[in-house]
């Protein structure tokens, strides 16, 4: 069974027209990549995964279930979630941060504790530096690093990334590339990864899907991307190779 | 002799000094019970944002002595007395504290109320744990102008015969008594500075 599937799904404001008629399915522990330019609708297409929007028609079924009918307080809580610059709450240490999920799902303390702590080792930070301070206190790199520790926090089946890594410098930005394939062998979970950065999915992805003005362009592993002849997916593959002859 | 005059002054100011407070106190806590849970429906509303706020300035742009004025003829919240006084003092204290609540909720960065829906935090659990506690400083200001302003305003209140140090003004000024208008003002503007830097402290803190 495929985690999450779309079926057919439009998705409008007024009468302007973000998705149309999007079917694809995610496999179970895959990193499907949503590759598209600004406006494509792939920050939409990922929001509709856990109910952040619901879709004008169509559905979405996350664990053979339609986002419409899940209680969105416990689809969500399934599901992390990593944003730009993590989306931490400023006022919170990063130990709160991380159990956040948690401790709304109500665990004891002292497993909470516990977590955080395995956790932050995970994403290669020192939990007694980093555990009491705040956000403001970290590098953006290291904010990024708290962000997917606490999406991971309540061991969601599915992990949604929505373009994480675009505020950072490429040093950093490598980095955290390079340490999100190691945690992909660590913890194996089901992926979707919005970027609009193609060496960044192709690096990343065991599946593209590429979308343009709301249309599924293309979807396949890396390799039949570079041999797509989908227009779009050439503008892509010709900032791609002019990156590479440029190395 | 001069010191029995002054020996005078004090009795009756601690005793106006107390009723001050209770004007002061009443109108901010009433209007903080007011305005700030509306502040909060208000943020999620910008059409009715539109008219309270509105609302909320018009009846700061009455004078203040009019206003009392006003409301004395007004049948049950009307009168001669501290209630009269209270009301309109809680008119206004409202819009500051509206307008705070209002830009310290709507100042909350979108991405992390994004990511406290993302994570599965109900409304409740997003406006207790994150809402609130990053648009306090914000709220904490605008009760901070509100009680500064109360406090001089409610002198005014001894006009409808509300108490409060204003009596010592209006009476000074009555009987051109220079050592009465400064003990009504003089321990008005001390309180208005404790005021401020209290509740100065307490913004300080929270925005931490």
């Amino acid at each position: 069974m495929s985690a999450v599937e779309f079926r057919d799904v439009h998705f409008r404001i007024g009468d302007r027209s973000i998705l149309n008629g999007l079917t694809l399915s995610i496999q179970l522990g895959e990193t499907l990549v949503l590759l598209g330019r600004s406006g494509s609708g792939k920050t939409t297409a990922l929001r509709l995964i856990n109910g952040m929007i619901l879709p004008s028609s169509g559905e979405i079924r996350v664990d053979g279930k339609a986002t419409v009918e899940w209680d969105r307080v416990r689809l969500r809580r399934g599901i992390g979630y990593v944003i730009q610059e993590g989306g931490l709450f400023p006022h919170f240490t990063v130990e709160r941060n991380i159990g956040l999920v948690p401790r709304l799902e109500g665990w004891p303390e002292t497993k909470i504790t516990a977590r955080v702590a395995t956790l932050l080792n995970s994403v290669n930070l020192a939990a007694g530096d980093f555990a009491r301070r705040l956000p403001r206190e970290l590098s953006g790199g290291q904010r990024q690093r708290v962000g997917v520790a606490r999406a991971l926090a309540a061991d969601p089946k599915i992990l949604l990334f929505d373009e994480p890594f675009g505020a950072l410098d490429p040093v950093t930005r490598l980095d955290l590339q390079r340490e999100f394939l190691r945690l992909r062998a660590e913890f194996g979970k089901t992926s979707v990864f919005v970027t609009h950065d193609v060496q960044e999915a192709m690096k990343l992805a065991t599946r593209i899907a590429l979308l343009h003005e709301g249309n599924l362009a293309f979807i396949g592993t890396p390799a039949e991307f570079e041999t797509s002849p989908h227009p779009e997916a050439r503008a892509f593959l010709d900032v791609l190779h002019e990156a590479r002859r440029a190395q | 002799m001069l010191s029995d005059v002054l020996q005078d002054l004090l009795e009756e100011g601690v005793q106006l000094l107390g009723e001050h407070l209770v004007l002061v106190l009443s109108a901010i806590l009433i209007a903080s019970a007011i305005a700030i849970p509306a502040g909060l429906l208000l943020a999620s509303s910008p059409r009715a944002r539109r008219w309270a706020l509105g609302f909320a300035s018009i009846g700061q742009t009455i004078p203040s002595l009019a206003l009392f004025g006003f409301l004395i003829p007004i049948p049950f919240i009307g009168g001669i007395g501290q209630h009269t006084a209270i009301i309109a003092l809680v008119l206004y204290a409202l819009l500051p504290i509206l307008r705070n609540t209002v830009t310290g909720i709507l100042g909350v960065d979108p991405i992390v109320r994004d990511s406290a829906v993302a994570m599965g935090m109900t409304r409740a659990q997003i406006l207790r744990m994150v809402e609130l506690p990053l648009a306090a400083p914000t709220i904490i200001a605008g009760l901070r102008i509100a009680t500064v302003t109360t406090i001089g305003t409610a002198t005014i209140a001894a006009a409808i015969g509300a108490g409060g140090l204003g009596v010592f003004i209006f009476r000074g000024i009555a009987s051109v008594d220079k050592l009465q208008i400064l003990a009504g003002a003089i321990p008005a503007a001390l309180l208005a500075l404790a005021a401020d830097g209290a509740l100065g402290w307490l913004e300080k803190r929270l925005s931490r």
